[in-house]
């Protein structure tokens, strides 16, 4: 009886070795890539799509026979929509799991809450999504697009191509949109525009009575002045805000509006027959004309097996962040932090859009700025297209981040917020 | 508890079980047929498909104009509006002119696209199917259906192309026999009156007949001329568009004023601007009272099933904002079963709404509230439970995403007062439906055996059940009235906000606080606190922002129920000291 139990320990312990081993023969054979996109929660709308999209990049760089010779492997985590459990799941993410890479975060509050983590654990994000810039840090890289991609460049063609002198800056009532109105109305000053030709509107989250701002708007425009909405509005207040225009008859062709966080993701659950017209600012659009984004499309729809859905800007941006970083695997031979990051500057990618995306020492990429009608249809159509721009992480539009910039690859500088006026870093981390 | 007759109970969770199967059949038929959801935008996108102004005549092919259009097959953006003119400027005959319109008409209405095989311009409109129909420009033949989205190529046009689109149809059909056509003609060509236009305005001047199109034409050139060199002319014009509120109007005269003009032409400008500015101010003032009217009958709406529920009964139903989620739901169902009928589909949603909210809240109180009466702290909780778990049942059964409820056409679009006051039409439908359904209710309350037997059990449960009223009952009727109500108001939601899981949590606070507010009991009390707390809100809004707006109000209502912790009409005798 007694041997027979401790025969039975011997062969159990020894099954665990066997086992132990094997498990660490798989993780040498594998490069980690962590997922920290919301899968429940309020944000799990948008993220869910973007979870999707790296697991199909990673199944697609396997076909290709993986990266170094070593097939990637996915760890995926739920932060569910919970600001300070992004913290927590990068934590364990990095500690536990031991991933090369996070591909993560959509909203600015859950990048903050990641970064102290990546930045004591030196781990390496990719971020996918449009923000109000203001921040460098050596732990991440910005695919998305910088204020200087998306609404100075929106506001120049309102400006140049529709003529626009009258300015209506309207955002829901938080910290993205308060930055972004911030920095344009300090570039709209700039430009000579009087202090009496912008009006500034917040409201709160999911807002749905707009008939006294509509109305307001309005009145706004009839002062001899083309006038145009620029909207940093999130989330679901867009359908009755939209709606109310209809109603109140201003078409796009009297004042368009344009926007800045709705793409084709969040019109697929639109009529857009009031939006016909109305205005867009990306760095992509599904309807770019690129064979590179026919066949990201075609892939998207086989990997997801349903044809009705629709690619858009974020997607792009984990795209590029993701090929990006495979390129610099490659070019570093190895997954370390450290020597991947020195290998990403400079590295270049084909963007969706015909373009090359290049990544450059203050972490952001290189990105062009498209302008998009919205159609019946629920897609984009593209009126103006720009040369690729350079993201910029300190604005200039501001006078306190106008001298201070990014550089992490210039050993002189080698901070994400050297100012040049007293030449030193701000004693911040990021 | 121990009357409970446990027939009535097994019905009502029948009743229940049977929506939620209702709910999630017709969610599994919309998934079944995929192209209904085209067939329920596309006829409202393009509704100008049989357009009258497309050429009826094929007999003789006119090679210039054609070949003249081609060019808008490989045209840059920039490029259109020349293709256009040169377009207008070749049509001499009838017939030219009518086929350049045609062509113009098309690519207005982004219906214009180019073969890939052989770059011939087509006519494609969207099929049920997602796929196109091609028809031949000239005579709008058919050419082939059924054709894939890429095999042909759409014209694009932009904002500034469209605008100078409608502006050039605007110079062709000022001509046109209809007289509506020639208005909205003149309209179009007000937006900018160049050299050109106000040529071809004074030309029509002379021919027109029409007294409406005589007056219009009037005001277009009065515009016109506020741009002339000639002094008298901007006098002549200055005086004629006293008091006249087209916006376009204002731009002129502050684009005037902005300019150097002379001392004499100056002050006559102010002065018309000034004429202009008063009656501008007079209509904003109205509509900011519609404004107020049309937000305190939502509040009406939402609070007046609570009136019953929280007022009448004293039940803290914190489901009551699920109930509305679940009207709001039911027209979306509602719709999907008849994508065909649109335009009635809120009349069929009305009853229905009212039937399946007022079922669930028959099957909350007899499945929950009954066995917590006088516990008003158990209730809230129950309640509030009820609430996450019928929220959850909806992203269950319907997915987290947004639905869409299509709005009939009646519903859309504004009354136009004048150029500056328009009332929007799905506001003033929810403002008459809110005050119909505050009249039923009270009628029902006042005049109905159910209503006195309402008010009986509320004031005195006791003595009321010794008179022989089922009092039990009456509770199962009254909560169900309440919040069929309830579901009344999530029909006309659909028509003002999102429809999705959250939408009744957004209301819950508002309806309690209007209700508390206008005296609780009092049905009269919350007709009078909703309008009074929408009417403040849409001043403040002006001055002080949404956001600050909102919390001024609840910051007042707070100091107010301080003062006078019964609201505005608090209840008298002795059913209210109880």
């Amino acid at each position: 009886m007694k041997l027979k139990n401790i025969m039975s320990k011997v062969a159990l312990g020894l099954g665990a070795c066997a086992m132990a081993v094997s498990v660490q023969v798989k993780a040498e054979d594998t490069i980690k890539v962590g997922v920290l996109h919301s899968l429940s929660g309020t944000m799990a709308i948008s993220e869910t799509t973007l979870k999707d999209t790296v697991l199909m990049m990673i199944d697609e760089q396997n076909a290709a026979g993986g990266l170094l010779g070593k097939k990637l492997e996915p760890v995926v985590v739920d932060p569910a929509s919970n600001w300070p459990l992004f913290a927590e799941k990068t934590r364990e993410l990095i500690s536990k799991n031991g991933v090369d890479v996070i591909f993560g975060c959509w909203t600015s509050v859950s990048r903050k809450s990641a970064l102290p983590v990546l930045e004591e654990l030196n781990g390496l994000m990719f971020y996918p999504v449009q923000y109000e810039g203001e921040e460098s840090s050596k732990n991440v890289f910005y695919t998305g697009a910088a204020p200087n991609q998306q609404a100075i460049p929106a506001v120049d063609y309102l400006a140049e191509e529709l003529e626009v002198e009258r300015w209506v800056l309207a955002g829901t009532d938080y910290v993205y949109p308060r930055t972004t109105n911030k920095i344009l109305e300090a570039y709209l000053k700039s430009k000579g525009v009087a202090a009496e030709d912008i009006m500034i509107n917040y409201t709160p989250f999911g807002h749905a009575d707009w008939q006294g701002i509509v109305s307001d708007i309005k009145k706004f425009g009839s002062a001899g002045k083309k006038t145009a909405v620029v909207s940093t509005v999130n989330g679901d207040a867009n359908v009755p805000f939209y709606k109310e225009l209809g109603n109140q008859g201003i078409s796009a062709e009297d004042i368009p509006v344009v926007a800045f966080s709705v793409g084709e993701e969040e019109l697929s659950g639109f009529d857009t027959a009031p939006l016909v017209g109305h205005l867009a600012a990306w760095n992509y659009f599904q309807s770019a004309e690129s064979d590179a984004n026919d066949e990201f499309i075609a892939k998207w729809k086989s990997f997801i097996k349903d044809d009705k859905r629709v690619t858009n800007d974020p997607m792009e941006a984990t795209y590029v962040g993701f090929k990006a970083w495979a390129k610099a695997v490659e070019k570093a031979g190895s997954t370390d932090v450290d020597k991947v990051r020195s290998a990403m500057y400079g590295i270049e990618v084909a963007n969706l859009t015909g373009g090359v995306a290049k990544v450059l020492p203050n972490h952001h990429f290189t990105k062009p700025v498209l302008i998009g009608e919205i159609q019946a249809d629920g897609q984009f159509e593209i009126v103006s297209q720009t040369e690729e721009v350079a993201g910029d992480a300190w604005t200039d539009h501001l006078e306190e981040s106008a001298k201070i910039i990014s550089d992490w690859q210039d050993p002189k500088v080698n901070c994400g917020n050297y100012n040049t006026e007293t030449k030193a870093c701000s004693g911040q981390n990021f | 508890m121990s009357t409970t007759n446990p027939h009535k109970l097994r019905n009502a969770v029948l009743f229940l079980v049977g929506a939620i199967l209702l709910m999630f059949m017709a969610e599994v038929f919309s998934a079944d047929s995929a192209s209904s959801d085209t067939s329920v935008i596309k006829p409202l996108l393009a509704p100008n498909s049989s357009d009258p102004s497309q050429p009826d005549t094929f007999n003789s092919i006119d090679g210039s104009i054609d070949s003249i259009a081609q060019k808008l097959a490989s045209a840059k953006l920039k490029k259109i509006p020349s293709v256009v003119d040169e377009l207008i400027n070749n049509a001499t005959t009838k017939e030219q002119e009518n086929l350049a319109l045609a062509y113009i008409t098309a690519l207005l209405e982004g219906e214009l696209y180019s073969r890939r095989s052989n770059s011939q311009l087509v006519l494609a409109k969207v099929t049920q199917e997602k796929s196109f129909d091609l028809y031949n420009i000239k005579d709008t033949q058919l050419i082939e259906s059924d054709v894939n989205k890429k095999s042909i190529k759409k014209i694009r046009s932009s904002n500034k192309v469209r605008k100078f689109l409608r502006t050039s149809i605007a110079k062709i059909q000022l001509s046109s026999a209809d007289v509506n056509q020639r208005i909205k003609s003149v309209t179009n060509l007000m937006s900018n009156v160049d050299a050109q236009a106000l040529m071809l305005l004074e030309e029509a001047r002379l021919k027109e007949t029409n007294i409406k199109v005589k007056n219009k034409l009037d005001d277009a050139i009065a515009l016109g001329n506020l741009a002339s060199n000639n002094e008298l002319d901007v006098i002549t014009a200055l005086e004629h568009l006293e008091g006249n509120l087209e916006p376009q109007v204002r731009n002129a005269i502050t684009k005037l004023l902005n300019q150097d003009t002379p001392k004499s032409i100056e002050s006559l400008a102010i002065k018309t601007f000034d004429s202009i500015e008063k009656k501008v101010k007079f209509n904003g003032y109205i509509e900011r009272i519609f404004f107020g009217l049309s937000l305190g009958s939502i509040l009406l709406l939402v609070a007046a099933g609570l009136a019953i529920t929280f007022g009448v009964m004293g039940v803290i139903n914190m489901a009551h904002g699920e109930l509305i989620m679940i009207g709001a739901y039911t027209t979306y169902v509602v719709q999907l079963l008849m994508p065909n009928y649109i335009e009635y589909s809120l009349l069929v949603a009305l009853p229905a709404a009212f039937i399946v909210s007022g079922l669930f809240g028959i099957g909350i109180e007899r499945g929950v509230i009954q066995f917590l009466k006088g516990r008003p702290l158990e209730t809230l909780l129950a309640t509030f439970g009820i609430s996450l778990v019928l929220q959850q049942l909806v992203r269950t059964i319907f997915s987290p995403l947004n639905r869409q409820v299509v709005s009939p056409e009646f519903m859309s679009g504004a009354l136009q007062i004048n150029p500056v006051l328009s009332l929007t039409y799905n506001r003033i439908y929810i403002l008459v439906f809110a005050l119909v359904v505050f009249f039923l209710l009270q009628l029902l309350m006042r005049k109905t055996s159910l209503g006195l037997n309402v008010r009986a059990v509320s004031q005195n449960r006791n003595m009321a059940r010794a008179m022989g009223i089922r009092s039990e009952w009456v509770d199962a009727m009254t909560f169900g009235l309440g919040s069929g109500i309830a579901g009344l108001a999530g029909v006309a939601l659909t028509q003002i906000t999102n429809v999705g899981p959250n939408l009744g949590q957004s209301y819950i606070i508002d309806s309690f606080m209007v209700v508390v507010f206008g005296g609780v009991g009092n049905l009269w009390g919350t007709l009078v606190g909703a309008f009074t707390v929408g009417a403040l809100n849409k001043f403040l809004e002006p001055v002080t922002g949404t956001v600050l707006a909102t919390i001024i109000v609840l910051v007042l209502i707070i100091l107010f129920i301080q003062r006078r912790p019964r609201g505005l009409f608090p209840q008298k005798g002795r059913a209210a000291d109880s």
